[in-house]
């Protein structure tokens, strides 16, 4: 039986979101799979940004550092760079990781470095009061949307895949299992790896868009979400306003950037060019 | 335990840490004994510990952590 | 074992890339911009050989946030940019100072606002680089003049970082930074290097951001139970968000301010030329010194008696030093490639107008210029 209370910071609890946030459900996912993993406390480093999702790490007794808002990943990177041997996450929002940082996303993937992030998605901004975020659906009402949504929203997880990443997974807080399964593969990966979770934020989102309860949103999670190995089974037609979730994207191939900068300087070392 | 009762039934304790439920609902909603329950001042509460079957849903989907779900003895 | 002494001609830039090599920088990244690239050329060639690392990152927020991480891990760390890229850099740098994290940002100024005059020298970063960041925040300024200063002050400048754990700017510009002059390099074994202070204390007692009377907090490298948090909100001393505690606000942004004071005279850095007479005081840094150096000697030829005050730690602002200098001059002259940024500095600590000599056409401030300048205000005397 897991006993998640021996990795979390019990002095920093409750903690400080909503009821029925799913963030507190993450961090249940993250801690799963490093209890599956059987990692040690000491060698994973949990970066965040800004924003509710940024809180996750003040309460699992990982090593931990929060950051400025989207820039997450470029810190991960410094730090990785020099400790190739910690697990570095990054958990993220989607105005965190999509909107402010989504350069640093889209760069972070491209080198492929052995940084597993875990985008909270819950389509909306929360910490702020509830703005539109590039993940919030068109037509969907925020307090900077009142009158609806007319930007497009895009998949993070095909922009991420189109920059680079070796490992791309999708779940929802309501499927927590698969969703710790998930993160256990990601971490397990060497390479970038990536698992958007699509999770409830009931006050910034849930309450402005006909979802009353934190147990509706969660409902909606699971009749919006296709198993990617059950999708042939839905037409074009019927996965309109559906997405997948599962293991989306694997490779094995690329090569991870720690290690190509390791096998540099050895070169180097050896007299070699480079 | 009594003479003639064939299937040994488990017991489960279900914990719930006051201080930590926000009351959300979400283990009113996921249980599938409905041990939970709100009460008049929409508070959550453990009503129906007996009817407790150990599936540990509400462990698993409480987001804040406030419930635990114990195996009792045998009865 | 004989020390050896090296004398070489470098560029500005390429002398600040072996100084930080020689202070134990072991990453850099960043992101290409004149007139600072051949930092970064240097670095990509020098990291991978002495086990560093560099990292071309996306842009200048992601550079030094790269730097701030690897500073975090344990390592010294660096980035060089110009104006533009320091812009970028604020928040993240203000990030540095809330939480302690030593780093050296090179700005190899050129002329602004905005990318303004590319490859031409300018001193207009003088006041972003002390306020440039939002907030009450510490921060060191040091400016060289010469390829030879360059040297010595980003050794200083890592030094400095390490003993207070707080970001330093050196304050660098074109003319400096691409200048080719004889340098005396010392030998390693007589270059004084500072390393940050590590606790002794065991995890369980060790807290993140409590500090002795020096308000520098001890560090801890990660992977050995120190499983601390960090945050960029106001933080009581194990490291965890206080942001509705009016007392752990004050005592932190206090603390922060308190690391400059008391090391305030170990951290300033300055140089005199013919000052022990002088009835002209001309305080000047970086590439502009250069030419007051000379409008020195030119005045005191003409029989006035004029001497330099060359500031190297401009921030904190070595107001009594200044004041000391000035008292018996009678005429202070501040020649900045600015519209005026130090001389209120300088005004405000000798308590009377001092006369400004400024420029913003991407030329030097010429020798002839201060001594015109001086000559004037004689002639109406
Ligand atoms: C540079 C900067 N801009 C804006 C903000 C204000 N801000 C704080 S949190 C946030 C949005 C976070 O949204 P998201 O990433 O979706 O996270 P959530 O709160 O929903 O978990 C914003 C805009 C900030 N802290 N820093
Ligand atoms: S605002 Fe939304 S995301 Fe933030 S804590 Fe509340 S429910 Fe969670
Ligand atoms: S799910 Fe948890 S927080 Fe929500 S009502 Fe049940 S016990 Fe309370
Ligand atoms: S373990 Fe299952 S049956 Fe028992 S209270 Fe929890 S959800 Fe209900």
């Amino acid at each position: 039986m897991l006993d998640i209370k021996k990795y979390l910071r019990l002095s920093k609890l409750p903690h400080i979101w909503c009821p029925g946030c799913g963030n507190g459900s993450v961090v249940r996912a993250l801690i799963m799979a490093v209890d599956k993993l059987g990692l040690s406390k000491d060698e994973i480093v949990l970066f965040t940004g800004i924003g509710c999702s940024a809180r996750t790490n003040v309460i699992v007794d990982f090593n931990t550092i929060q950051t400025t808002h989207g820039r997450t990943l470029a810190f991960a990177t410094g730090f990785k760079l020099m400790r190739p041997d910690m697990k570095v996450i990054v958990i993220t929002g989607d105005g965190d990781g999509a909107a402010i940082g989504g350069n640093h996303l889209i760069h972070a993937a491209r080198r492929n470095i052995d940084i597993t992030t875990i985008l909270i998605n819950n389509s909306i901004y929360g910490m702020t009061g509830g703005q539109y975020s590039p993940l919030s659906p068109q037509g969907t009402y925020a307090t900077t949307a009142p009158y609806g949504n007319i930007e497009p929203s895009f998949d993070i997880c095909k922009l991420v895949e189109a920059a680079g990443a070796t490992f791309i997974a999708r779940s929802t807080v309501y499927h927590i299992q698969l969703t710790a399964d998930l993160i256990a593969k990601a971490i397990a990966h060497k390479g970038f790896s990536f698992i958007e979770v699509v999770s409830q934020c009931p006050v910034g989102y849930g309450r402005r868009n006909r979802m009353r309860t934190p147990y509706e949103m969660l409902m909606w999670q699971k009749e919006h979400a296709v198993l990617v190995q059950q999708a042939q089974r839905y037409s074009l037609e019927e996965m309109k306003d559906k997405f997948l979730i599962g293991e989306l994207f694997v490779n094995k191939e690329k090569r991870e950037y720690t290690e190509l900068y390791e096998e540099l300087r050895r070169k180097l070392a050896e007299g070699g060019e480079g | 335990m009594k003479e003639g009762v064939i299937a040994l039934t488990k017991r489960f304790k279900v914990v719930l840490n006051t201080k930590w439920c926000k009351s959300c609902g979400i283990c009113v909603e996921f249980c599938p004994k409905k041990v939970f329950e709100f009460t008049s001042d929409g508070k959550v509460r453990v009503m129906r510990e007996e009817m407790c079957v150990g599936c540990r849903s509400c462990e698993l989907r409480c987001p804040d952590y406030a419930v635990e779900v114990r195996e009792g003895e045998e009865e | 074992m004989s020390l050896k002494e090296d004398v070489r001609f470098m560029q500005g830039n390429e002398a600040i890339a072996e100084a930080a090599i020689l202070a134990g920088v072991r990453f850099f990244a960043g992101y290409p911009i004149t007139p600072a690239t051949e930092i970064a050329e240097m670095m990509a060639l020098r990291m991978p050989q002495v086990g560093g690392v560099f990292i071309q990152m996306e842009d200048e927020i992601a550079s030094i946030a790269a730097v701030i991480g690897a500073s975090m891990a344990g390592f010294k760390a660096m980035t060089a940019t110009s104006g533009p890229g320091f812009t970028l850099m604020q928040e993240n740098l203000g990030y540095a100072t809330i939480v302690d994290i030593p780093c050296v940002i090179v700005d190899v100024q050129r002329g602004g606002p905005s990318t303004g005059l590319p490859t031409l020298p300018a001193q207009g970063d003088v006041m972003q680089a002390r306020w440039g960041t939002h907030g009450d925040h510490p921060i060191v300024v040091l400016c060289p003049a010469t390829v030879q200063e360059a040297f010595e002050l980003t050794i200083e400048a890592f030094n400095i970082s390490e003993l207070i754990r707080n970001p330093v700017i050196l304050l660098s510009d074109a003319v400096v930074g691409h200048v080719r002059e004889k340098v005396t390099l010392p030998d390693p074994s007589r270059i004084r290097i500072v390393n940050r202070r590590v606790t002794n204390l065991p995890p369980e007692q060790y807290k993140p951001f409590a500090a002795g009377p020096d308000g520098v907090p001890d560090f801890a490298y990660r992977g050995k139970g120190y499983r601390y948090h960090v945050t960029s909100n106001v933080h009581d001393e194990e490291g965890f968000p206080a942001t509705y505690n009016h007392k752990v606000a004050n005592e932190l942004i206090r603390r922060l301010h308190k690391k400059i004071e008391f090391y305030r005279k170990e951290i300033t850095y300055y140089k005199t030329y013919r000052v022990e007479d002088s009835d002209v005081l001309i305080v000047a840094y970086g590439c502009t010194a250069r030419s007051a150096k000379d409008a020195v000697n030119m005045l005191r030829e003409g029989g006035i008696r004029a001497g330099l005050l060359q500031l190297q730690t401009l921030w904190p602002f070595p107001g009594e030093v200044v004041e000391g200098y000035a008292k018996r001059a009678k005429v202070v002259v501040v020649p900045e490639m600015n519209m005026g940024q130090l001389v209120g500095e300088v005004e405000r600590c000798i308590c009377r107008k001092a006369v400004r000599i400024n420029r913003v056409d991407g030329k030097m401030i010429s020798p002839w210029e201060i001594v015109d300048a001086i000559k004037e205000v004689f002639s109406h005397a």
